[in-house]
């Protein structure tokens, strides 16, 4: 990994226990700013685990996160959520269904004492390919494709620097999941953005991240370039099952 | 503004302008689901009806309910008396409708009363779980192991009979149940993406709790409090009965029949009307509380 | 054939009128493996569940011919209908969370099943229902049948639930996103065991999916539908040489592991394509 540039996150021996069960047991790996680094793994991998706490979304972890130069302790520093900002798996379950796409872009705002709302959502509504006629629709008036762009632009709205997503694509029909991996990969270049993507499809992971991490058991049992990955440089086992079904099935 | 509001193609935009027209545009769905449903809508029109009984009993009433008249007791309906007199002389009619003012109230004051406590500590309770979702939990169990009637007679008996004491009695043995309600559902929605995204932006538990988990809490608990205001109304009528509640003169319904009860066989109107009066008012209670069920609460319909 | 399908269409009302789900729908199914794919929203899943005549009560279907081998949906009664249901045709779901019944053990349930269509005993079905077990590969299928569906892995549950649909004998199976809540080793598991089923029962499949290559690999024939409509039918292996564009531009705007792209080329949808 490149070291020219300031690491945006970074993760030092995760462990996160859930009752006597070790979900992450020992997981370090470090982002650079504008990089995108994806972690792959089937379910109970913990790949999911290691991002909600990055996301400050469960604090039952030990080891050293450290977030846009913001080390993660109990307590949040106050504009941690204006750097860091996630998108979840399911469009239909990450909003909330009596709100309109307005009111769940302008929430952020008011709690973070941003001025200037109805300028910044029309703004996010473009910056997303989002009709303004949906501005004031509910959830269940968008498709799901409509429903992920509003999501991505609920994460976009503080103006972070570090984007948390979590399998962003795989509830989305394949042409939908095709226009939220330009929209993601636009953004990025446009706003410097650092991704951290979870996904158990390593051609969408591949696609989108230039390092892959690839998770088993609690454990990340491997780290390689997405070219690596691609051409079959693989070590760990685990990864090669991993990309030999990826590509019989892909 | 106002003239919008009957504006069907307005209302049913499917891309509203404003947040007004959306939010208009979603009650005026709610609406044509809940006027499909035609016993909720009968249901409907009689609670109205009752309360524009209640409030407007002055003009409606053709007696004072209190004055006396002993030359004329317990007559049968007439053109003088439409639904006859009292053992006391006086109207039934009236009475009944100055009584729909004191029923009624001491139930809508139950329901304010009831409504946001048990919602508040539910929600409070489910959304912080650990230790005060235990202690707010003990409390509830405490108040529902009483036999509701019971708890409420030693209470009233403690302080002293009359409305407001009752309501309190009344009211203290309803919030359990309600509390447990917006628990439940809070429990369920706290660990949804998208309370997780509002976590996100870095709001307080308390804004959390009030903007986003209470008025999805609140569908629920709506059609519980109006499905519980027959309930209400009975229990209301039960320490009336008893003597717990409202005072004579003043003509509660529960009151009514208690007072009347020794003229069922013979004056058998004089406590079958407000009798009629409670199973009125506690039917149309139940059919909207079902019609808003099917609208508010589609999962469990 | 198993399944006669042919002009068939099924409708919905609105606030605007009536919403034509599925539009002029023909095909045929014998004893192969048929793959339905299309997008959400694209009827694929509404067609076979008129077969079953399994459709929401506001669904209004009409079609020249919806015949399961040889019986006429449309008019046929409901004691035919019950006797089609979970006898000679197994319906699949996504998830087998919500299918399975989560108060009776896996054993039990396959008992059940199998009963329906034999004449047993408690104790002859139960025996079924283990060997069905083992049949889906289950490495320890007496512990399994003692589980309750809680207990079970996502995979375990969907193995059990084809053990379930398998147990009466059917002729014909409708798989409707087996494998979509699943990971992709578990995937594959399970389809393989569903084409090993099928082949040797020689049973007719009925695989619905929104993953093209997918159903590429373990059909014999596709038919792509795109807002209520077959756009087109081939057979898996010509996949490559598809001719509508819809059908390419699904294959072409997945990302490839192996063919690395720097943009995903996104579909554009031509409304001719709903004509």
């Amino acid at each position: 990994m490149s070291h020219t540039r300031r690491d945006m996150i970074i993760v030092d021996d995760l462990r996160v226990r859930f009752g006597s069960h070790d979900a992450v047991r020992g997981v370090s790996f470090r982002v650079p700013e504008g990089s995108s680094f994806g972690i792959v793994g089937e379910s109970g991998s913990g790949k999911s685990t290691v991002m909600r706490a990055l996301a400050g979304l469960n604090d039952l972890w030990d080891g050293y996160l450290e977030i846009a130069g913001m080390p993660l302790g109990r307590g949040k520093p106050p504009d941690f959520f204006r750097r860091v900002q996630m998108v979840f798996q399911d469009p239909y379950g990450s909003l909330h269904p009596r709100q309109t796409v307005d009111r769940a872009l302008s929430e952020p705002l008011l709690v973070q004492g941003i001025g200037d709302i109805d300028r910044r959502i029309r703004q996010v509504l473009a910056d997303v390919a989002l009709p303004a006629a949906a501005r004031f629709r509910y959830p269940h008036q968008l498709s799901g494709g409509q429903r992920q762009r509003v999501a991505i632009a609920r994460a976009l709205i503080s103006e972070p620097s570090v984007l948390l997503l979590d399998e962003p694509t795989s509830a989305l029909d394949v042409s939908v999941q095709a226009e939220i991996l330009n929209l993601l990969a636009d953004l990025r270049e446009e706003r410097k953005l650092t991704y951290l993507m979870v996904s158990h499809n390593l051609a969408v992971v591949a696609h989108l991240c230039p390092w892959v991490g690839v998770m088993s058991n609690g454990e990340m049992v491997e780290i390689l370039s997405a070219e690596d990955l691609r051409a079959g440089r693989t070590r760990n086992p685990q990864t090669t099952r991993l990309r030999e079904l990826s590509a019989e099935l892909g | 503004m106002i003239g919008r509001l009957f504006d069907r193609a307005w209302l049913l935009s499917d891309s509203p302008q404003s947040r007004a027209q959306a939010a208009w545009g979603r009650r005026y769905r709610l609406w044509c689901d809940f006027r499909a449903n035609k016993p909720a809508l009968y249901g409907l029109a009689t609670v109205i009806a009752l309360l524009a009984c209640a409030i407007l009993a002055p003009l409606l009433a053709t007696h004072d309910p209190v004055t006396q008249n002993l030359g004329q007791r317990l007559l049968p309906p007439s053109t003088q008396h439409w639904l006859g007199t009292d053992e006391l002389g006086r109207d039934v009619y009236s009475r009944l409708l100055y009584g729909a003012r004191v029923t009624l109230g001491m139930v809508l004051a139950v329901v304010v009363l009831v409504a946001p406590i048990g919602l508040a500590v539910g929600c409070v309770a489910g959304y912080y779980r650990g230790a005060a979702d235990v202690i707010l939990m003990r409390v509830t169990d405490v108040f529902l192991a009483f036999p509701r009637l019971i708890l409420a007679l030693a209470f009233v008996a403690a302080i002293q009979p009359g409305m407001t004491s009752a309501v309190i009695a009344i009211a203290l043995t309803t919030w359990p149940p309600y509390a447990r309600l917006a628990r439940a559902e809070t429990m369920t929605i706290r660990d949804a993406d998208y309370i997780a995204a509002v976590r996100m932006t870095g709001a307080s538990s308390g804004r959390i709790i009030l903007r986003h988990i209470m008025p999805l809490c609140l569908g629920s608990l709506i059609v519980r409090v109006t499905l519980d205001m027959s309930a209400i109304i009975i229990f209301a009528a039960s320490l009336g009965f008893l003597g717990m509640g409202a005072q004579p003169p003043s003509p509660e319904w529960g009151t009514m029949i208690a007072t009347a009860r020794r003229f069922l066989l013979d004056q058998w109107w004089v406590p079958l009307i407000p009798g009629i009066a409670i199973l009125v008012a506690s039917l149309a209670f139940n059919l909207l509380g079902d019609g808003l069920r099917d609208v508010l609460d589609p999962r469990q319909g | 054939m198993l399944v006669e399908i042919s002009g068939l269409n099924i409708s919905f009302p609105t606030p605007h009128g009536m919403h034509a789900a599925v539009r002029d729908v023909s095909m045929t199914l014998g004893t192969e493996k048929l793959g339905i794919v299309g997008e959400s929203g694209s009827g694929k899943s509404l067609t076979a569940r008129a077969l079953l005549r399994l459709l929401p009560p506001a669904a209004v279907t009409r079609a020249d011919t919806l015949r399961f081998d040889g019986i006429d949906v449309l008019s046929a009664s409901e004691k035919q209908m019950g006797m089609i249901r979970g006898r000679r045709a197994g319906l699949i779901l996504q998830d087998p969370k919500y299918s399975l019944n989560p108060i009776m053990t896996a054993g039990d349930q396959i008992a059940e099943a199998w009963r329906n269509r034999r004449k047993g005993s408690r104790r002859q079905a139960k025996e079924a229902a283990i060997d069905l077990l083992a049949q889906v590969q289950i490495r320890d299928p007496r512990r399994v049948a003692d589980s309750y569906p809680h207990e079970l892995s996502g995979g375990m549950g969907q193995r059990v639930m084809i053990a379930m649909m398998l147990a009466p004998d059917p002729e014909l199976l409708i798989a409707d996103e087996p494998t979509s809540a699943l990971d992709a080793s578990v995937q594959a598991e399970i389809l393989k065991l569903m084409e090993d089923l099928v082949s040797r029962r020689n049973m007719g499949l009925m695989l619905i999916s929104h993953d093209l290559p997918l159903v590429g690999h373990f059909c014999d024939r596709v038919a792509v539908m795109y807002a209520g409509r077959v756009v087109e039918e081939l057979a898996a292996g010509e996949l490559g040489q598809a001719r509508h564009p819809y059908t390419r531009a699904l294959l072409d705007c997945m990302p490839s592991l192996t063919h690395p792209r720097p943009r995903l080329p996104v579909m554009a949808r031509d409304p001719a394509w709903l004509t």
